[in-house]
């Protein structure tokens, strides 16, 4: 299979108002392929800083396997290769060159279930600090708690820091994985649906989480909840079929969609 | 819309709305028609049914909201799902106060039993009726079908009703000039008239929405106007 003979999809993009903002990350005809499968199609798209970009559509459309290109979690799977250009400010993060810790130190990631680490809720978080930086006590400590409160959490933990993480509730978990994410002090942060485990109060406190998190970070999130893309959202991507079919300001996406087929998925009308 | 929701109780609960509109616009139809009928023909009794079925309008209404309201909450609509309930609501709001204004004109007829206007007189305001009646067909029409090229012509025509309405004003005012006996029954003409000059504000506002629901933005052009008794009013003062 030729590259050349792919055929490029046509993408809505209507007028985007991207004056004065800062494109973190750009994504240039890009594939990507699940052995012979191709499972994206010429993707282009950008992520800009300090704005949420959310990825919807139906499962099994590309969304969680883009954002996995992100950090380039693939990378520990064979037979999975990305082909075109991501870039990561100025740097190309599908390069073979690019070094994959620091990579991911840059791009952070939080899944569908929390993952906390079977170890102390300050451990969860003073762990993969350590993986990239030596700090004294006191630093660490400071760290710790910086990123327990950036994630919403400090007040809840910060009598019982000793205690197992996995003791911690459900969307409490969740917050310490971003916690944890954050501790490392990313510039792009992945949201692989963060709440689809959670009651709608801790799904609330995500949300309010991701909207006070925006203003540092470039944030990417993938949800299956149509009415919580458009509230914690900037811009919407809507994929199908592994195509980026429609992509724009969240405000006009969900009420004046340009493309049929997106109309249909956000409306409930698909299949 | 031809694609059916995968739930299939939002459709229900979105042709429920819309039918209930078209029965709301039915209704004040009606009652339109039959204030001016009770005006033209004298008939006391014919206006107080008007002013009684005005409730059953205003009972549209309610259920048309209560009905929205449960129905954004339930289904939390998107896009044209959402204009469509955006539509009904507002829509809902244009019936109701046209079926107010009908109302206002049976009751002037009531008002008027004892002194009654000569019939080439009321004319006009018959006149002023047929057109706004026609225009509110068209536009329910439009609704019905979600024709955006039959709303934007009813939006357009408002114009000439604006037009029939100045010259009745200053057809009226040379009664109320050539003889103050005249004053009374003029001024309530004059208020019918407004009123119906009102109903045709209302139907070019539901031809807005229909527009809305279709394409997903407002009209942005300006609106051609004919209504100039404001200008009338001075020139007949200066003419003295």
């Amino acid at each position: 299979m030729s590259v050349a003979s792919f055929t490029v999809p046509t993408v809505s993009h209507a007028a985007v108002s991207t004056d004065g903002l800062l494109e973190k990350v750009s994504i240039r005809d890009l594939d990507f392929f699940y052995g012979d499968h191709r499972a994206l199609k010429s993707i282009n798209c950008s992520l800009y800083q300090g704005k949420v970009t959310a990825f919807i559509g139906p499962s099994g459309c590309g969304k969680s396997t883009l954002l996995r290109i992100l950090n380039r979690m693939y990378d520990l799977y064979p037979n999975q290769r990305a082909v075109g250009h991501i870039r990561l400010d100025n740097e190309d993060i599908l390069s073979p060159s690019q070094d994959l810790n620091l990579l991911r130190a840059k791009v952070g990631m939080v899944f569908q279930k929390p993952t906390p680490f079977p170890m102390t809720i300050f451990e969860n978080i003073a762990f993969g600090i350590r993986l990239y930086e030596r700090l004294g006590k006191t630093d660490l400590e400071g760290r710790v708690q910086h990123a327990l409160q950036r994630a919403a959490l400090w007040d809840e933990v910060k009598d019982k820091l000793n205690a197992n993480g996995l003791s911690l509730s459900g969307g409490q978990q969740q917050r310490l994985c971003i916690a944890r994410t954050v501790a490392v002090r990313p510039e792009v942060i992945l949201f692989d649906e963060p709440c689809s485990a959670l009651d709608p109060i801790s799904t609330a406190k995500i949300e309010e989480l991701i909207d006070e998190l925006k203003d540092d970070y470039t944030i990417a999130i993938v949800t299956h909840n149509m009415q919580q893309a458009a509230r914690v959202s900037d811009f919407t991507a809507f994929m199908y079929l592994g195509e980026l079919i429609e992509y724009g300001d969240t405000s006009r996406m969900f009420t004046t969609p340009n493309d049929r087929r997106t109309q249909d998925y956000i409306t409930g009308r698909f299949g | 819309m031809n694609d059916l929701h995968t739930a299939k109780a939002f459709d229900t609960d979105l042709q429920d709305l819309g039918r209930m509109v078209a029965e709301m616009g039915g209704l004040a139809e009606k009652q339109v028609a039959d204030s001016v009928d009770a005006l033209a023909k004298r008939d006391s009794a014919l206006a107080q049914r008007v002013t009684q079925a005005d409730t059953n309008i205003d009972a549209l209404q309610r259920e048309i909201e209560e009905k929205s309201v449960l129905t954004i909450a339930r289904r939390q609509p998107m896009a044209v799902d959402l204009r469509e309930i955006v539509g009904a609501l507002r829509i809902a709001n244009d019936l109701e106060r046209i079926g107010d204004l009908a109302k206002n004109i049976a009751k002037r007829v009531i008002a008027l039993n004892a002194e009654f206007p000569p019939p080439k007189l009321i004319r006009g305001v018959e006149h002023m009726a047929d057109m706004v009646l026609g225009q509110m067909k068209a536009v329910l029409d439009a609704y019905a079908r979600r024709d955006d090229t039959k709303a934007m012509v009813v939006w357009r025509g408002d114009e000439e009703i604006d037009a029939v309405c100045t010259s009745v004003f200053r057809e009226l005012l040379t009664y109320m000039m050539e003889d103050p006996r005249n004053i009374t029954f003029c001024i309530h003409l004059l208020f019918c008239a407004k009123n119906i000059e009102r109903m045709g504000d209302h139907a070019t506002n539901i031809a807005e929405t229909v527009h809305y629901v279709i394409e997903g933005r407002p009209i942005t052009d300006q609106r051609p106007k004919g209504d100039t008794t404001t200008i009338a009013a001075l020139r007949a003062a200066g003419d003295k």
